[in-house]
């Protein structure tokens, strides 16, 4: 006992510390009631901001209203979602194929909306997977994901996928390099890191019908490659990556990849890349990938592709520099000007803010301090524009606001800092819960931010919301940046991991090309019917073709036999609605898959295959009308062999 | 007649071809769950959404209360106006031109006459649906029926139904009242 009370009074000193502090910093929790006011959108009012959140290892796209911080909305992208079937019915099920096989999960990262003249445009918006390495766009007139394309020659899509100014290209950078080429190129001993494993840095080029290909790759040096930003107004035709490990180290990182005291930014002339490319220079290896589209039959398709062009920046001169920059550089962004590169070094102390017009004029001075396997590395002063000094710890990401300021994560001390780009002086600090990594302030990637409000994407959320076990959603935090001093509004958990966020006014995308459903006569998908009277069961062998249709509240047929055991059964199910969020569901007992969710006007087929015989019960999955409970139907499964013919039918 | 009271009446024929243009009588209807709104257009030759998939949209609505689909290509009426409007503009112009006088107010008192027993036959056309329910439906309200107003408003259940006379039928009041001038200018 008395030992116990000792012990107590050992902490004391300490917990008199943490009662300090807890009161100092229970002053800026920002819960007043000014504060509830700014985000409060009133029932039946819009948010001013669509908010589109990554969801990390989710591999979803989350969509938010801000400022009220409502979740409205989640899009599938590189997971299965059970939620409308995504990924789990015929129509979608293509679009997580990969080189790999189907890939029912993958990691979201960044999404990146596409641009017109270095601005926001809401046409569509973009997103990278890491483990498989993909790229995926996002349609925003229907929130639905259209395109997935696969990087090969990559081990980790992180750095990417970043928009030039006109969306000309998309670029996504390796995380992990890797021993490329064919079995025995790759088949080599891990310690041989240094002489065999390879980075690439990819451009995927937007076509003139809006879909992706992989126009072509740079090869660089076994580095990890953490983030890039493309640059815009005079830095157009410019991105620049991010790297780490320099050492080229290959095992416990932490230590070995922090040895050095610079790393280094790529700057990548890509607009002259682009040039190589359309030459033919460089070289086509081979590689296996695929792109997976859906278009006008809402069907999604697999394209396979077996080679890809590789430009060597050591044989084509002027595409790749190097600015060395300290320590282990994380995010690299460009100001709204396109004149300042900031990188967020994530061991470094201060933050070093490159000068693209300095860069320029190195580059025809070839003021080098050397260079690195071939490719010269500028002089860290000839670049520099300078140094933000005491910037807080572990400085990660910077956004800008549009009015001379940027603002910049700081990891490890759990705060956003505010700095002049003309003083690289701090200007403004505020905490935030906990350990931040991305940052987005709307169009604070771009020429033109809106600078109203900040959101720190935060990685740990203890204390924020009422306790849910060992897991815990991510805290997303609102902060106002309108004045001179930042103000906490409001934080809302996210799901997944929140790892990077977009926004765009909403009226740029809540226009009249919005899709509220699908019109019937435009239903290409071969297996829809488009009245109850052609609903019908087809037998082609052991399979058994069943054309079904919904509507309000009930389906067509409602009762089918004649299906035997060995059977395979397609529903194709047409959702006859012709009314905004009226989508109706299907499921049959021991369905093996998911649900469908099929949208008014729209045609989905789920697989079944009947396991045992019996009368198995149908029925819609999606509250749709006063009669819910009512739409259901039957099918008979009768033992392999009997002689119960094909009927079906609705109200007899 | 005089020159001006045939161009007139020449006028009063040639604005009735205003109902081939825009619809002449509109039924909408207001529910919490229609916050855009949502109602029919009826024209001289048919009847379709404000928005096109109103028609079937409403159509599924009254399928409830055992209500008749609505197919514009099944309702005669749809087929008989378009010929009889014609044939009032043809001979509207053609009076024009010969300028007799009483043939307007034959025109006139036809007009009239075909104009009420549209409204008679709209009403019987309403009342009929409103009726002549499916005995099976799946709502029955004991004592309820659902006709529409012919002019006004009624609530109908959740549905606050609003009918009011549209653009073409005030273009056929304002032929009617061109040529009851012509007449009444060359008395």
């Amino acid at each position: 006992m008395n030992a116990h009370i000792l012990h107590t009074l050992r902490y004391l000193p300490l917990a008199a510390l943490v009662l300090i502090l807890g009161a100092c910093s229970s002053q800026e929790l920002g819960s007043d009631a000014d504060a509830a006011q700014q985000v409060y959108v009133a029932p039946g009012e819009y948010d001013e901001f669509y908010g589109f959140m990554s969801g990390g290892y989710s591999g979803q796209l989350s969509v938010y209203g801000i400022p009220s911080g409502r979740h409205i909305y989640t899009v599938p992208v590189f997971s299965q979602l059970a939620t409308n079937g995504y990924g789990y019915n015929e129509e979608t099920k293509a679009m997580l194929e990969t080189s790999y096989g189907f890939v029912p999960w993958g990691d979201a990262h960044h999404p990146e909306l596409s641009q017109t003249d270095g601005v926001p445009d809401g046409r569509y918006i973009f997103i990278n997977e890491n483990n498989t390495p993909r790229v995926a766009k996002i349609d925003l007139n229907s929130f639905q994901t259209t395109e997935i394309i696969e990087i090969p020659n990559s081990g980790g899509n992180h750095a990417s996928p970043f928009v030039t100014q006109n969306t000309e290209y998309i670029s996504a950078a390796t995380r992990f390099s890797v021993p490329m080429g064919d079995d025995g190129e790759r088949d080599v001993a891990i310690d041989s890191y240094a002489e065999n494993f390879q980075g690439t840095l990819s451009f995927i080029k937007m076509q003139d019908d809006g879909s992706m290909r992989l126009d072509f790759q740079i090869l660089v040096p076994g580095f990890d490659y953490d983030l890039s930003h493309a640059g815009k107004g005079p830095s157009h035709g410019w991105s620049f990556f991010t790297s780490y490990n320099s050492e080229q180290a290959h095992t416990l990182l932490e230590v070995n990849a922090s040895r050095n005291d610079k790393d280094y930014i790529a700057a990548v002339n890509w607009a002259k890349a682009a040039e190589y490319a359309a030459q033919g220079e460089g070289e086509m290896v081979p590689a296996d990938y695929v792109r997976n589209y859906i278009d006008s039959d809402h069907i999604a398709k697999t394209e396979r592709y077996n080679e890809v062009r590789v430009l060597d920046p050591t044989e084509l001169p002027g595409m790749i520099y190097y600015l060395p920059t300290p320590k282990s550089p994380h995010g690299v962004d460009v100001s709204p000007d396109g004149e300042l590169i900031v990188a967020g070094g994530k061991l470094s102390t201060v933050i070093p803010v490159h000068s693209f017009s300095k860069m320029i004029e190195a580059i025809e001075n070839e003021d080098y301090e050397g260079e690195e396997q071939g490719i010269p590395v500028l002089r860290y002063d000839a670049t520099l524009a300078g140094e933000v000094q005491n910037p807080g710890l572990g400085p990660l990401h910077t956004e800008f606001d549009g009015r001379g300021n940027a603002y910049t994560t700081a990891f490890i001390s759990s705060e956003v800092v505010k700095w002049s780009l003309e003083t690289f002086e701090v200007l403004d600090r505020i905490d935030t819960y906990y350990s931040p990594g991305h940052l987005m302030i709307p169009g604070g990637d771009s020429r033109k931010p809106w600078g109203k409000y900040l959101v720190a994407l935060n990685k740990i959320t203890k204390d924020r919301y009422l306790p849910t076990g060992p897991e815990l959603f991510h805290s997303a935090q609102l902060i106002d940046i309108s004045g001179d001093k930042m103000r906490l509004l409001l934080d809302f958990p996210t799901e997944g991991e929140p790892h990077y966020a977009q926004a765009i006014p909403a009226d740029l995308i809540m226009d009249d090309d919005m899709v509220r459903f699908y019109p019937l006569e435009d239903n290409q998908n071969p297996h829809a019917i488009t009245s109850e009277d052609q609903a019908r069961v087809e037998r082609d062998g052991n399979e058994v073709h069943v054309y079904m249709t919904t509507i309000r509240t009930h389906f067509a047929p409602d009762n089918i036999e004649g299906i035997k055991m060995g059977d395979t059964v397609y529903f194709h199910v047409t959702n006859l609605e012709q009314d905004w969020d009226v989508p109706h569901g299907f499921t049959v007992r021991g369905a093996n898959t998911s649900e469908l969710l099929i949208m008014p006007g729209e045609t989905r087929t789920l697989v079944w295959t009947p396991d045992r015989v019996g009368v198995a019960p149908f029925y819609c999955t999606d509250f749709c009308s006063a009669l819910h409970q009512e739409m259901q139907g039957y099918i008979r499964v009768s033992p392999a062999g009997s002689d119960v013919p094909i009927s079906f039918g609705t109200g007899e | 007649m005089k020159k001006q009271n045939r161009i007139i009446m020449g006028i009063a024929a040639l604005l009735l071809a205003g109902v081939f243009v825009f619809p002449i009588w509109s039924i909408k209807l207001d529910a919490p769950q229609y916050p855009e709104g949502i109602g029919l257009n009826i024209r001289v030759n048919t009847i379709e959404g404000k928005s096109p998939q109103d028609l079937q949209n409403i159509n599924g609505l009254n399928h409830y209360i055992g209500m008749q689909e609505i197919h514009p290509d099944s309702i005669p009426e749809l087929k008989i106006m378009p010929p009889v409007f014609a044939a009032f503009i043809i001979t509207g112009l053609v009076i024009a031109l010969w300028g007799k006088r009483r043939w307007v107010a034959v025109w006139l008192a036809l007009f009239v006459l075909l104009a009420l027993v549209g409204l008679a036959d709209f009403w019987l056309w309403e009342y009929d649906y409103g009726h002549n329910l499916d005995p099976d439906a799946a709502i029955k309200v004991p004592g309820m029926t659902y006709q529409p107003p012919l002019i006004g408003t009624k609530q109908l259940l959740n549905m606050r139904t609003t009918s009011m006379p549209h653009i073409g039928f005030f273009l056929a009041m304002c032929s009617m009242g061109l040529a009851a001038l012509a007449w009444w200018r060359e008395r």
